[in-house]
């Protein structure tokens, strides 16, 4: 039976602690859509996307009022677009983003990834076309959102990849610099990138994927804070990982909840939750507030990557019993000019690039939202990229790295995106030059740690 | 099924009345009923039977929501599965 206690605490949560679903996301495979003639291909995926995902916001938002749970976005997630594209004889990507663009917008949906191309080994047909047209394409739509694996522990770094990579994120910048430079904003460059995870920029519907699936990412920084605070200075770090776990489980459970639901309303099979803290840069929804909240005197001192470890783990551990599939990210995420106490840190310069590329050795995804100086070299960018992929590569987790040129801005000026993707300071990058190793190309190797079977 | 309807704010005059008036007139069965004072604040849970209400929970929820707006309290009415989810294994 219920009791008066843990009802008023979901309430409290809800009400304010910011807890929330972060993300209903459809993932739709387009495979079946190939076809030689463009045109034809592009009006096959419109009519797929549309036949399957016109119901997904309807549905998020009954689901929302029955339960009383907030959910911010309905998204959708489409096969990587290099694997359709490649079946057509004029690979006009651009025409491609378009309707993808379109058909979001149709549904209803905020945003759409899978402008997408994997290339961790090399490029098969279709790639280039897609990583060349990034820049016009995330120029020339609104909703689109596009990633591209360039690495993975199994195949180690493709650095050719990266090299063009570096290039593609400063044109994506230069090209929408009169929209506050929101291209790069929408663009993922992964390594080990999962093939099921809800989240933008980087969600897409991986090749192992079925026809259709239900993926959840939840989120509740501000659940987790409220909790360690609530707990008070007493409390040594074995407990506060217990009560990060034991709220964790609550809020997965709401995840699970909801994606059951989803599932079932829309007859779709259910694929994962992904127990992610999730934060905006609303008061109250911080990653940076939890790890303050440890003890930290501002997220970026000495001890906040041990403070993260922590976070991450006990998020994982106390999730993953909640949930009867968990899959995507998993973990803490920490974009800077999505997360309140990370802006003002990065503002008072206790939080810098160094300090958050050792943060991610250790928690879900990568160097999230950055924005950077926007005369940085495009190879400085690459070696960006070489450096968060070889974090993943080696640690067999998923890095990625999304940093925005803020072009005609320098370091300290402010650059915002509004919304969710929130805004921040212009972050220093080291002015030294990587330019001979980046241009040399090539692959790096696969590590030790592939070889496992 | 059944769901949860919990109103939380400045105690006065009616607010029982009010609420499960507006149950009756949809056809919604109150099961239960728990009030406490919780920090200055009234604090009243409600567990109801939603099965034979006369429309959809989420346009009731809204109604019920209007009201707690209009009395200056915080109503929500959510589907007991929630909270079901969360506190037990």
């Amino acid at each position: 039976m219920l009791n008066e206690r843990d009802i008023l605490e979901t309430i409290t949560m809800i009400q304010d602690e910011n807890l929330d679903v972060r993300t209903i996301t459809m993932g739709i495979s387009l495979l079946d859509c190939c076809h030689s003639n463009l045109n034809i291909m592009c009006s096959k995926v419109y009519d797929k996307i549309h036949r399957y995902a016109r119901d997904l916001v309807k549905t998020g938002e009954q689901i929302e009022k029955e339960f009383g749970i907030p959910i911010i976005n309905k998204r959708i997630s489409v096969t990587p677009a290099a694997m359709i594209l490649a079946s057509c004889d004029d690979r006009d990507a651009v025409k491609l983003a378009k309707t993808l663009d379109i058909a979001a917008k149709e549904c209803g949906v905020n945003f759409l990834g899978g402008f997408s191309a994997l290339v961790q080994k090399g490029f098969g047909p279709g790639d280039r076309e897609i990583i060349e047209a990034i820049p016009q394409a995330l120029a020339e739509t609104e909703r689109l959102c596009s990633s591209v694996n360039i690495g993975s522990t199994k195949t180690g770094i493709n650095m050719d990849a990266v090299a063009l990579m570096g290039k593609a994120i400063k044109k994506s910048a230069e090209f929408t610099s009169d929209k506050g430079c929101i291209g790069p904003a929408k663009l993922v460059v992964f390594c080990n990138a999962p093939e099921d995870n809800p989240f933008m920029a980087g969600a897409f519907h991986g090749a192992g994927e079925p026809d259709c699936v239900i993926n959840v990412g939840v989120s509740g920084p501000g659940v987790v804070r409220a909790a360690l605070a609530k707990a008070g200075d007493d409390i040594d770090l074995t407990a506060v990982a217990d009560l990060i776990k034991k709220t964790a489980f609550k809020i997965t459970r709401m995840g699970q909840l909801v994606a059951t639901q989803a599932s079932e309303r829309l007859g779709v099979p259910f694929g994962i939750v992904d127990l992610s803290l999730a934060p905006t840069p609303a008061v109250g929804d911080s990653v940076a507030h939890i790890l303050e909240e440890m003890g930290l005197e501002i997220c970026g001192c000495h001890g906040t990557t041990a403070a993260l470890a922590l976070l991450n783990d006990a998020v994982k551990k106390g999730g993953v019993m909640a949930s009867s599939h968990v899959g995507g990210l998993s973990g803490a995420f920490i974009p800077v000019t999505e997360d309140a106490g990370m802006i003002d840190a990065a503002k008072c310069g206790a939080l810098s690039i160094t300090k958050l590329e050792a943060m991610t050795a250790v928690c879900s995804v990568g160097l999230d939202m950055i924005n950077i100086p926007g005369d940085t070299p495009a190879d400085v960018i690459s070696a960006i990229i070489a450096d968060e992929a070889a974090i993943g590569m080696v640690n067999s987790k998923t890095t990625a790295v999304r940093v925005i040129p803020a072009i005609g801005k320098k370091v300290g000026e402010e650059l915002d995106f509004g919304g969710l993707l929130g805004g921040g300071p212009v972050m220093p990058v080291s002015t030294y030059s990587p330019s001979k190793f980046i241009n040399r190309g090539g692959r790096i190797p696969a590590p030790m740690q592939s070889l496992k079977n | 099924m059944r769901a949860v309807i919990t109103v939380i704010g400045k105690d006065m005059v009616g607010i029982l009345a009010k609420v499960s008036n507006e149950c009756a007139e949809h056809n919604i069965n109150v099961l239960e009923v728990t009030q406490s004072i919780l920090q200055d604040m009234f604090a009243m849970i409600m567990m109801v039977d939603i099965s034979k209400c006369d429309i959809p929970f989420t346009e009731f929820a809204d109604k019920i929501g209007k009201i707690g707006d209009e009395m200056g309290l915080s109503i929500h009415a959510m589907h007991e599965d929630i909270f079901n989810a969360m506190h037990t294994i």
